[in-house]
């Protein structure tokens, strides 16, 4: 067995650091989406963010999950926020004015919801698994969402149903108006 | 067994461990294949839009002007960097960087032959998707960032359209990997041994070829950067080295979007008497020749057309191709 640079430098402390990196990126981003005043700075920030917890989920090694948070809050999520805004108002005018109370209200809102997530983090006892070696084919994970959380998915498809009718009458309205 | 077993590299790159060694050598080949590649498709493409209209293309350096490409680079380099004034400095700076990533890490998991890939993931194909979703954000950014009604324009159209043929894409995908029941690229080609995919889906391939055309902003798709409307699109304002960044991305994009056809279905490495790479790059090279050709036949789409054909056309024909893989897998 000759020298490697895994002697010297264990991995653990290498996988510790990549997650170290991670969480700064979900932080920062976090920030940078809610104190620039610059609302495409803000949403460029949710990226990050998003970025960050697809590194926090491949950390927990769940590859599924880490590339759907990807394509889905990167690809799409952000993506059509940013076309939104490209849509709205230009920026060179004066910005509205930081409405106080609403920054006290909102500030007070994610500060308890944070205090209760927390609490219900601490109080969950974590165990080590004892069966990892399960299959999470798509097999799986379609027999699942059509059996076990049959209802779970049922009642997303139903939001999104909702959502494209709302959004085919909003675009209804605004053409017969105009 | 992957390339890290080849004796040269184990002397080389010993020392730093099995799994190390085997990123570290794959990287360091990624960064030379991109931008080389870039360079020979550049010339690729000048020389057969030359040939098409009748003339010769680039001819004065090098043996029919092969190394004009590398004269083009080293003149780009040199070029000085204009931000505008009324740009906003972080973004405009930011937007080249991002481009180039998902041309990068696409790569990791593309299996050239057996034995040449960097790593398998068991989402192989889930990665490539969504990191090539990271470049419309940047070109967004490149775009908003300009401040220039042209770039703006040509940034939300690039959205639109990649949001658009996004769907169809990821559809006829699907129909694929139902098939081979993975989404691993290496279990999806060697599937193929005996009847490549096309032969089961050619309806799939061919949705895939042209989401893959219009997904890289090629003509007939090509709206993002029409040179009569918009002056070049979202780059319309980047000079020098940030400029071939994104030219960079761009057919680093058309590669990737060839290997991936090539993988889901043309066989992957599969071929009589060479080995698994050079069909898997012959292969490539060949349909990226098709969407150059389609590039200097077809003229470019109105918009309207545009969105009908994805929203109207692709959309129902790969959901309906879906539909019929399945009843046709469940009942077999």
């Amino acid at each position: 067995m000759t020298t490697t640079i895994s002697n010297l430098i264990p991995p653990i402390m290498i996988a510790q650091a990549a997650f170290a990196l991670m969480i700064v990126f979900t932080l920062g981003g976090a920030f940078l989406a809610v104190i620039p005043k610059n609302i495409v700075h803000n949403i460029l920030g949710l990226c990050l963010a998003m970025f960050g917890i697809t590194g926090v989920y491949l950390y927990l090694g769940s590859q599924f999950v880490a590339m759907m948070q990807l394509l889905i809050y990167v690809g799409a999520i952000c993506m059509t926020f940013i076309f939104a805004i490209l849509l709205s108002p230009p920026l060179e005018k004066e910005p509205p004015k930081r409405n106080k109370t609403k920054v006290i209200t909102a500030a007070i809102v994610s500060g308890v919801v944070f205090l209760v997530m927390v609490n219900m983090v601490m109080s969950l006892k974590f165990e080590p698994l004892t069966d990892i070696t399960r299959d999470w084919s798509i097999k799986t994970l379609g027999q699942l969402l059509m059996t076990r959380y049959f209802l779970v998915f049922e009642v997303i498809s139903l939001l999104l149903a909702i959502a494209i009718i709302g959004s085919i009458m909003i675009a209804s309205f605004v053409r017969k108006r105009n | 067994m992957n390339m890290t077993q080849l004796p040269i590299i184990k002397d080389v790159y010993g020392f730093l461990g099995p799994d190390l060694m085997a990123c570290v050598t794959g990287l360091l080949l990624i960064l030379m294949f991109v931008p080389l590649n870039s360079a020979f498709l550049v010339w690729v493409e000048r020389k057969v839009a030359g040939h098409i209209q009748l003339r010769p293309g680039p001819m004065e350096v090098g043996p029919h002007g092969i190394l004009q490409s590398l004269i083009d680079a080293v003149k780009l380099m040199c070029k000085e960097m204009i931000t505008p004034d009324l740009a906003d400095k972080y973004l405009f700076w930011i937007a080249p960087c991002t481009v180039v990533i998902p041309a990068i890490v696409c790569f990791v998991v593309i299996p050239f032959s057996p034995i040449m890939q960097v790593r398998e993931l068991n989402v192989g194909i889930l990665l490539i998707f969504a990191f090539s979703s990271i470049s419309g954000l940047s070109i967004l950014m490149g775009g908003w960032a300009s401040n220039n009604k042209y770039s703006l324009i040509g940034a939300v159209r690039a959205v639109a359209q990649s949001i658009a043929y996004e769907i169809p894409l990821l559809l006829s995908t699907m129909s694929v990997i139902i098939m081979s029941n993975s989404l691993k690229m290496s279990e999806i080609v060697a599937a193929q041994s005996p009847v490549w995919n096309f032969v089961w889906q050619p309806v799939a391939a061919i949705i895939f070829i042209i989401c893959t055309t219009a997904e890289t902003n090629r003509a007939p798709f090509d709206l993002v950067e029409a040179e009569s409307e918009l002056v070049s699109g979202f780059h319309t304002e980047y000079t020098g080295m940030r400029d071939a960044l994104f030219f960079m991305a761009e057919y680093t994009a058309m590669f990737i979007g060839s290997s991936m056809a090539v993988v889901l279905f043309f066989g992957g490495w599969y071929g009589p008497f060479f080995s698994g790479i050079f069909w898997f790059v012959l292969k490539a090279y060949l349909l990226v020749f098709v969407t150059v050709w389609i590039r200097w036949t077809f003229p470019r789409l109105r918009f309207d057309q545009l969105m009908n054909f994805a929203w109207k056309v692709l959309i129902p024909i790969s959901l309906l191709n879906l539909l019929v893989t399945a009843i046709v897998i469940k009942v077999l």
